[in-house]
C-alpha cells in the first residue's frame, strides 16, 4: 500500500543537516536540535542556534509531550492529494521542550474532539518504506 | 532630523479593481495607474526621478515607462511594499535621492505568481497546508478567540463595516453589495474557523502615488498629505508558527516608530487604513497599534461604527474584503484612500474627520508591517 502514497513527501533542502531527523523518526524516535552553547531547544534546524549564532548544536531525544497552541480545520488543501483526507487538523504544535513545529493531530474527530490547549503526545505514521511522519494525538 | 512634515503625497490614480482585466499584463496595469498619478499630481513624466515598485523588476517598468530615474528600489514584503515604499520614499527624498517618486503596485492574474523562497516547506508540505494564505490566518484567528474570547459575531462585523464602504466605492469588486453578520455566519469555512465572507478575493488593479518634498508638494495642485510619521517594514519572521506571540504582529514595531516620527498619540487619529486580507489581521493589527488595548478588538468593533459615517471610520473604501485584492495595490489602496480623505476628494464616503490617518500595510502571515501616519496642513 505504502507505494500508493501520494501526498508530498519531505523534501529537504539540505539533506545532510535534516538526515538526522528523518532517520530517528523512522526509528520512532523524535529528536530536535538543541544549542551546546546556550542549552535552546530549538525548531526548525538550521546550521548555527538561532538564539546564539552559534554552531555546534546537537540532535537530542525529547518527551514526546506537547500541547496544541492553535490549530485549522483543512477543507481545501493547497495540495489536491490530501483531498481525500479532509476535514482534517492543520496543527501548532508546542513542544513540552518549547519549540513549535507543524503537524497533524490525529486519531480525533476534528470537529468535535480537537480544542486549542489539549495535552498531545508524538505518535509516527509510516507512510512509505522509506519515509515516516512525525504525528501529534490525544494524549493518553 | 525627523522626517515629520518633510515629504508628502502630491498625487495618486487608481484602476478599478476587478477579477480580471482580459489581455493586460501587469505591466500594462502599472502602467495605466503610472501614468494617472503622475497626470494627477500635476507632473511631467519627465520629472519622475524616483521609482519604488514590487513584483517586476524597476529597470523594466522605468523602460516601460520610458523614465529616467537616479533613484530606484524594489519591495519583496509581499503587503507591506506599498506602505513600505512611502516609508522609503519618504527617506529618500529627504536625503536627497530623488524629488519626485512615483510607488505603484499591482497585479494582473494572467500572469504568473511572483515567486516565494520559502525556508520551512520541508516542515509544512508533508502535513497539508491550506491553499493560499487562509491557513496561516486560521491559525492566527484560533488562538486570538482562544486568548481573549474573541468571537465570531465580532470578526463578522469587521467583514460586514467594509462591505458597507466597499457598497459605495464604484472601484470595489463588491460596489453596491452590503451583506449582514448572518450573511458572513452562513459563508461556508474556507478553513475553520475562517468563513469565506471575511477573506479578501484574489483580483486584477494597480494604483500608483507620487510623494515629493513638502515643498514641491505646496507648488502643486493638490493639498499635500504631508508623511508626518513612517516605520517598518518592521520583521521578525515568514512563518506564523515561528513567531513567539502568533496573536501579536511587528506593528508592535512599526507603528511606535510611526507615531513617534509624527509626535503624536495613537489617541490623536481620526481614522484608519489597514491591511486586512482577513478580519483577524485588520483587527490584531489594530489592537497593535495601539487603538485599543490588546485582546479587546472584538468589543472595540461591537461598540464601534467603523463605517466612513461612524465615529472611527476604517477601510473606508471597503478595503480589501470589500473591495478586493489585486496584488499589491491591495495594500497600495489603503494609502490611496488615506490621501483621498485627506485632499476631501472621497465623494459620499468623505469621513467628517479627515486631518490625520493612521494606515498599515501587512505581508506574508502577520510577518512584516509597515506603519504611516498620513496628515492634513492642518497637522503640521
Amino acid at each position: 500500500m505504502t507505494s500508493e502514497y501520494a501526498k508530498p513527501l519531505p523534501a529537504p533542502a539540505d539533506p545532510e543537516l535534516t538526515a538526522p531527523f528523518w532517520e530517528a523518526a523512522k526509528r520512532h524516535e523524535l529528536l530536535i536540535p538543541r544549542c551546546a552553547r546556550c542549552d535552546a531547544y530549538f525548531w526548525y534546524p538550521r546550521p548555527a542556534c538561532p538564539s546564539c549564532l552559534r554552531e555546534g548544536w546537537e540532535w537530542t531525544p525529547v518527551s514526546g509531550k506537547a500541547r496544541l497552541h492553535t490549530f485549522t480545520i483543512v477543507r481545501q488543501p493547497a495540495s489536491p492529494s490530501f483531498a481525500e483526507d479532509t476535514p482534517y487538523v492543520y496543527a501548532v504544535v508546542q513542544l513540552e521542550e518549547g519549540p513549535r513545529m507543524i503537524s497533524n493531530v490525529i486519531d480525533a474527530d476534528p470537529l468535535t474532539e480537537v480544542e486549542v490547549d489539549m495535552h498531545l503526545e508524538v505518535t509516527f505514521d509510516d507512510v512509505t518504506d522509506e519515509w515516516t511522519l512525525v504525528k501529534w494525538r490525544p494524549a493518553a | 532630523m525627523s522626517l515629520r512634515g518633510r515629504t508628502a503625497i502630491a498625487g495618486f490614480s487608481e484602476l478599478p479593481t476587478r477579477r480580471t482585466y482580459p489581455g493586460r499584463n501587469t505591466f500594462s496595469l502599472l502602467a495605466e495607474a503610472a501614468r494617472g498619478a503622475i497626470r494627477d499630481a500635476g507632473l511631467r513624466q519627465a520629472a519622475i526621478d524616483g521609482l519604488i515598485c514590487s513584483g517586476v523588476m524597476p529597470m523594466s517598468l522605468a523602460e516601460h515607462l520610458r523614465l529616467k530615474l537616479r533613484y530606484t528600489a524594489a519591495m519583496t514584503v509581499q503587503g507591506a511594499g506599498p506602505a513600505g515604499s512611502i516609508v522609503t520614499a519618504a527617506a529618500a527624498i529627504h536625503a536627497g535621492l530623488a524629488n519626485y517618486v512615483l510607488c505603484v503596485f499591482g497585479e494582473s492574474l494572467q500572469d504568473a505568481p511572483w515567486p516565494v523562497r520559502a525556508t520551512t516547506a520541508e516542515w509544512e508540505a508533508p502535513y497539508g497546508p491550506v491553499i493560499a494564505a487562509n491557513g496561516d490566518y486560521g491559525l492566527i484567528k484560533q488562538r486570538h478567540m482562544f486568548e481573549f474570547g474573541t468571537t465570531q459575531e465580532q470578526f463578522a462585523k469587521c467583514a460586514v463595516d467594509e462591505r458597507l464602504n466597499a457598497a459605495e466605492n464604484e472601484h470595489a469588486v463588491w460596489a453596491g453589495r452590503p451583506i449582514s453578520i448572518e450573511d458572513v455566519l452562513g459563508s461556508r469555512f474556507t478553513n475553520d474557523p475562517l468563513h469565506l465572507l471575511e477573506s479578501v478575493m484574489p483580483c486584477s488593479g494597480a494604483a500608483a502615488v507620487i510623494v515629493t518634498s513638502a515643498e514641491r508638494a505646496r507648488s502643486l495642485p493638490n493639498p499635500p498629505v504631508y508623511v508626518l510619521g513612517a516605520g517598518g517594514p518592521a520583521t521578525s519572521h515568514h512563518s506564523i508558527w515561528q513567531e513567539d506571540r502568533i496573536t501579536t504582529s511587528p506593528v508592535v514595531m512599526s507603528a511606535p516608530t510611526a507615531l513617534e516620527t509624527a509626535q503624536c498619540s495613537v489617541r490623536d487619529i481620526e481614522f484608519a487604513q489597514f491591511y486586512d486580507p482577513y478580519t483577524i489581521l485588520v483587527m490584531m493589527t489594530l489592537e497593535d497599534a495601539g487603538i485599543c488595548p490588546k485582546g479587546e478588538i472584538g468589543s472595540f468593533y461591537e461598540d464601534t461604527d467603523t463605517t466612513y459615517k461612524g465615529e472611527f471610520p476604517i477601510n473606508t473604501d471597503g478595503g480589501q474584503i470589500g473591495a478586493g485584492q489585486p496584488g499589491d495595490a491591495g495594500g497600495l489602496r489603503h494609502v490611496v484612500e488615506a490621501a483621498r480623505q485627506i485632499m476631501g476628494r472621497a465623494g459620499v464616503r468623505q469621513v467628517e474627520r479627515n486631518d490625520l490617518c493612521l494606515v498599515n500595510g501587512n505581508g506574508g502571515f502577520a510577518s512584516v508591517e509597515a506603519t504611516l501616519v498620513l496628515g492634513s496642513g492642518a497637522t503640521l
